[in-house]
């Protein structure tokens, strides 16, 4: 990472008006949309959008033959070029023609892409924005800080300044008089402009018909003043038919500024006349600049679904501390950072993107159903690919996937950590590694990693617990059976035989089908694998003896398949697929090798790691014969929490009558939440438990861990974590709780560092405690 | 009609538009003229109104109503209209799920009222009150008008310190004024 990405992280966040500002509104948005959104099936909304948007992708070049045989029809001029270039010299030409000098325009992100203010300014001709934003900044001489409020970054007296400065001495900080100001000094520019530029939102081809979408009333006037209209449309805005527009324009004001509707919405299928009758002149530029490239390709085709609404800014626990200009000078945030890897270059996303967490935030507001996060992993693959691995990072992966060489070192770093740790931290690191405990301490490596010690654990209990719940059964206590249809543990398949045994099936009660069972039925035999992950293996494994004594209580065995090793997400998220792909075979070997119904994590990243990331690994370097025995893994595996909730159901887990435990917060770690979609699971457990949830402001926000991500930019790390300490503490619960060993170590770290006397537990410790 | 013109009103109201309705083009005409007087037009510059051509106007006499009111013209020009305080045109429909009132605005006048003046009356026969953006989009014909306008609510900003303000380039205000017979229309 070069310094100068870094200084400029930095200054922004050490600009208390943009963190404050961005971090106000993040707040705020997330309210205003939820209600933006009432009585809108977002779900069904943006199916549709990605529907029609994808389709629109696939066929470019017909939508534009189409849009541009209609509007032609009517007598605009169409100008369809994959170079920007072209566009720039296209509209010069044409202001010199027509004796332009000067030009107002209202927003459009594709001129800023392709940078046409510097170039028209350059030949002498005067260009006005006229958005309010739009001209705050061009007057300071700066960039968009974010693609739909361009100054949000800056405060109503740096405002003030701005137009004292650069257009009529002694103006005041205040806002309405600030934009009345502003009124004034455009409406001469529009009464007095040779040509009006505007972008599109949507252009459909069914009827060559243009739509912008604006609040102030700019663009009404700037297509209206002016005798000469140009729209600068990307490719992508195509779509099909006129019906595509309606999806997309009850999604984009909704998710845009959580309005209804904008105060406008322009829809422009040919030339109307000018105010002196004449017809005016309308062109439309059709701008590819390798969108249509884009849409062949099969990972980021999709990303030509975004309707910049900007959404995935606004819910970026990234975004909200840096804001824009860290992403560069056009698109910024989530879909910025993929924009900007094709629009620009591959290598001008190189840093940008190593500032997305994957949280996975983003993918649950985008009204195009856009992958972000899932992209953004695919650009740090291809950058990889393309300038190789940084040695460092080579060196530590080609240790990860030595596993003997891996776990030996961690044993080793265990011993040579004794100076620094106390009371199971480490609370200070020396020279270039001080940053990593500046904020947080870290957990010190256990003495004895859980794999060492998993031989030891007494499960003799297993097949007695499991005599007592038929027991039980017996005695009365319900049975509930599962629903799920995905895992067939042995327990069901009893009932079901019982059933086709039974002559009479549906007047058996539960209590009789108790009665009935063998206690071999109730599966003694039953075993899960457990996959522990690095850090409950080497930091937390009294985590993994919670698993075990838990599951146990089930009657469940717990095995530990010893070849288990990294689940490979550390080098995914850095891109190196080669090397998540190895540690997907060396697990996949050691986790088949044993019959078991389950194979349980209670780790929610190295979850979605077996269950979902090693079929994607294999399928993005085609390796296809890895893909069966990753499916069928992926079958078997279940997180901590969805496994307990269902032997809960099932009643064969039960917890201690009648306790009152006092509050309990619970935090919901990025994996878990949004690619499992397990969220209610832990809750109703802790509740069952006897405790009461105090639920926390922004209880699902990242916690700023991300893996590597606060080991690689510590700086981003600390402040989202700040964040999330002040929400736990604002409960008042003395109990934090949360399902992810990442997320135990990063907030029992920062509360370590806080003082504050608020205990951190991994879900499976607290219920270990709280089970018969 | 009743539930979707409250809807309506609702909605155009939380954006900061004014809602009335008359039974018929007589009592519409009285308020829109004792608006103009109250909002001080006048043959001074800048408070003069212009009114665009519509079918509101068809049964009236403008020569006469110009006589009556000073300062109000029924010649919308780009410089009339960036001269007068209020703009006075027709729309086509009204939408009552965001309270928006949607227009053919290919002629250049009825552009000129409703972007460049400081206050906006848009009157709409209530009959042509639509649900919803699908009922309005069954309607519109976009390859028979070559601009068509969605308006809702005054012109707004949030650009500095995401304070709402209300009246950029466009209007400041929007009176919308329905009408439930519109004489000479049907």
């Amino acid at each position: 990472m070069r310094k100068q990405f870094r200084d400029s992280i930095n200054t922004a966040l050490n600009n208390p008006n943009l963190t404050g500002a961005l971090g106000r509104f993040s707040e705020a948005y997330r309210v205003s949309r939820e209600k933006a959104y009432e009585g809108i099936d977002f779900e069904a909304v943006r199916t549709q959008i990605a529907e029609r948007k994808g389709y629109a992708a696939s066929h470019l070049d017909e939508l534009a033959e189409r849009f541009t045989a209609q509007i032609e029809a009517r007598g605009a001029k169409v100008f369809r070029t994959d170079d920007p270039a072209k566009v720039r010299e296209y509209i010069l030409n044409l202001a010199r023609q027509n004796g332009v000098k000067t030009i107002v325009k209202s927003k459009s992100m594709a001129s800023e892409e392709i940078h046409l203010n510097q170039h028209l300014e350059g030949a002498g001709i005067e260009v006005r924005e006229t958005g309010l934003g739009e001209w705050i900044i061009q007057l300071a001489g700066q960039t968009p800080s974010h693609m739909v409020m361009p100054a949000i970054h800056m405060t109503k007296e740096e405002v003030a300044d701005v137009f004292s400065d650069k257009v009529e001495q002694g103006q005041a900080p205040d806002i309405p008089k600030l934009v009345k100001f502003a009124r004034g000094k455009l409406r001469d520019k529009f009464l007095s402009a040779g040509m009006g530029i505007t972008g599109a939102n949507i252009a459909v081809a069914e009827t060559g018909t243009l739509i912008i979408i604006t609040n102030e009333g700019n663009a009404r006037l700037v297509t209206t003043l002016p005798k000469i209209h140009v729209a600068i449309v990307g490719i992508e805005k195509l779509m099909s038919d006129f019906a595509d527009v309606v999806p997309v324009l009850t999604a984009l004001p909704r998710s845009a500024t959580a309005q209804l509707l904008t105060s406008y919405v322009t829809m422009i299928s040919g030339p109307v006349p000018n105010t002196d009758g004449t017809p005016k002149q309308l062109h439309v530029i059709l701008m590819d600049n390798r969108r249509t490239e884009m849409s062949r390709d099969p990972k980021f085709k999709q990303a030509l679904q975004c309707i910049r609404c900007a959404s995935c800014l606004n819910v970026c626990p990234v975004f909200r501390l840096v804001g824009g200009h860290v992403f560069g000078k056009v698109y910024t945030g989530g879909i910025g950072t993929i924009l900007t890897a094709w629009f620009d270059a591959l290598k001008a996303s190189d840093e940008i993107q190593s500032l997305c967490i994957q949280c996975g935030n983003c993918t649950q507001v985008c009204p195009g159903k856009i992958d972000i996060p899932g992209l953004i992993l695919e650009l740090r693959r291809r950058l990889a690919v393309e300038k190789g691995q940084p040695l460092a990072q080579k060196a530590i992966f080609s240790v990860v996937n030595n596993r003997r060489l891996f776990h030996s070192m961690l044993r080793t770093a265990s011993l040579a950590q004794k100076p620094l740790k106390k009371d199971g931290f480490i609370r200070h690191l020396p020279f270039f590694l001080s940053d990593m405990t500046e904020f947080r301490s870290l957990p010190a490596i256990a003495d004895v990693p859980l794999r060492d010690r998993f031989a030891k654990i007494d499960q003799q209990g297993a097949p007695s617990r499991a005599k007592l719940r038929v027991k039980a059964a017996i005695s009365g206590v319900p049975s509930t059976a599962s629903q799920s249809t995905e895992l067939q543990p042995p327990a069901e398949r009893c009932d079901a035989g019982l059933k086709t045994r039974s002559t009479q099936p549906t007047e058996i009660p539960t209590t009789a089908i108790g009665a009935n069972a063998s206690p071999k039925c109730a599966a003694p035999s039953e075993k899960a694998a457990f996959y522990s992950g690095c850090l409950i293996d080497f930091a937390y494994p009294e985590m993994g003896e919670s698993v075990v004594k838990i599951l146990n209580k089930a009657g469940i065995e717990v095995t530990f398949p010893q070849g288990q090793t990294c689940c490979g997400a550390p080098a995914r998220f850095s891109g190196a697929y080669e090397v998540a792909a190895q540690n997907a075979k060396d697990n996949i070997d050691a986790l088949l090798s044993e019959d078991v119904q389950y194979v349980v994590s209670a780790c929610p990243t190295c979850t979605v790691a077996l269950k979902h990331d090693f079929i994607a690994t294999f399928e993005n370097l085609g390796d296809t014969g890895g893909l069966p025995r990753a499916r069928e893994l992926a079958t078997k595996v279940i997180d901590f929490s969805t496994l307990v909730k269902k032997l809960v159901d099932e009643g064969r887990l039960t917890f201690k009558q009648g306790r009152q435990l006092g509050q309990v917060t619970y935090h919901d770690s990025c994996h878990l939440k949004r690619t499992l979609d397990v969220s209610e699971q832990p809750r109703e457990l802790l509740t069952k438990a006897g405790y009461q949830i105090a639920e926390m402001y922004e209880a699902d926000m990242c916690c700023g861990m991300g893996g590597s991500y606060s080991m690689k930019l510590p700086e981003i790390s600390a402040p989202i974590l700040q964040r999330k300490l002040k929400n736990i503490k604002d409960t008042g619960a003395p109990l934090v709780v949360m399902d992810c060993p990442g997320c135990v170590m990063q907030i029992r770290g920062g509360l370590d560092k806080d003082g504050a006397p608020i205990k951190v537990e991994h879900t499976a410790q607290r219920l270990a405690e709280e089970l018969e | 009609m009743p539930a979707i013109f409250d809807q309506f009103k609702l909605r155009a109201e939380a954006v900061s538009a004014e809602v009335h309705r008359f039974p018929h083009t007589a009592a519409a005409l009285q308020f829109i003229l004792d608006y103009l007087l109250a909002a001080g037009i006048s043959n001074e510059p800048g408070s003069g109104a212009v009114w665009a051509d519509c079918p509101f106007l068809r049964v009236l006499n403008k020569a006469q109503l110009a006589q009556r009111l000073p300062g109000l013209s029924f010649e919308v020009t780009r410089e009339s209209a960036a001269a007068a305080k209020v703009g006075i045109s027709q729309l086509d429909w009204a939408m009552a799920s965001t309270g928006s009132l949607v227009q053919d605005a290919a002629p250049v006048e009825r552009r000129l009222a409703s972007t460049l003046p400081n206050i906006y009356i848009a009157i709409v026969e209530t009959s042509r009150l639509l649900p919803d953006m699908p009922a309005v989009f069954s309607k519109i014909r976009p390859e028979q008008s070559n601009y068509i306008s969605f308006i809702t609510g005054p012109s707004r900003t949030a650009d500095i310190e995401r304070v709402l303000t209300i009246g950029v380039h466009g209007p400041e205000k929007l009176i919308i004024v329905f009408v439930d017979d519109i004489a000479g229309v049907n």
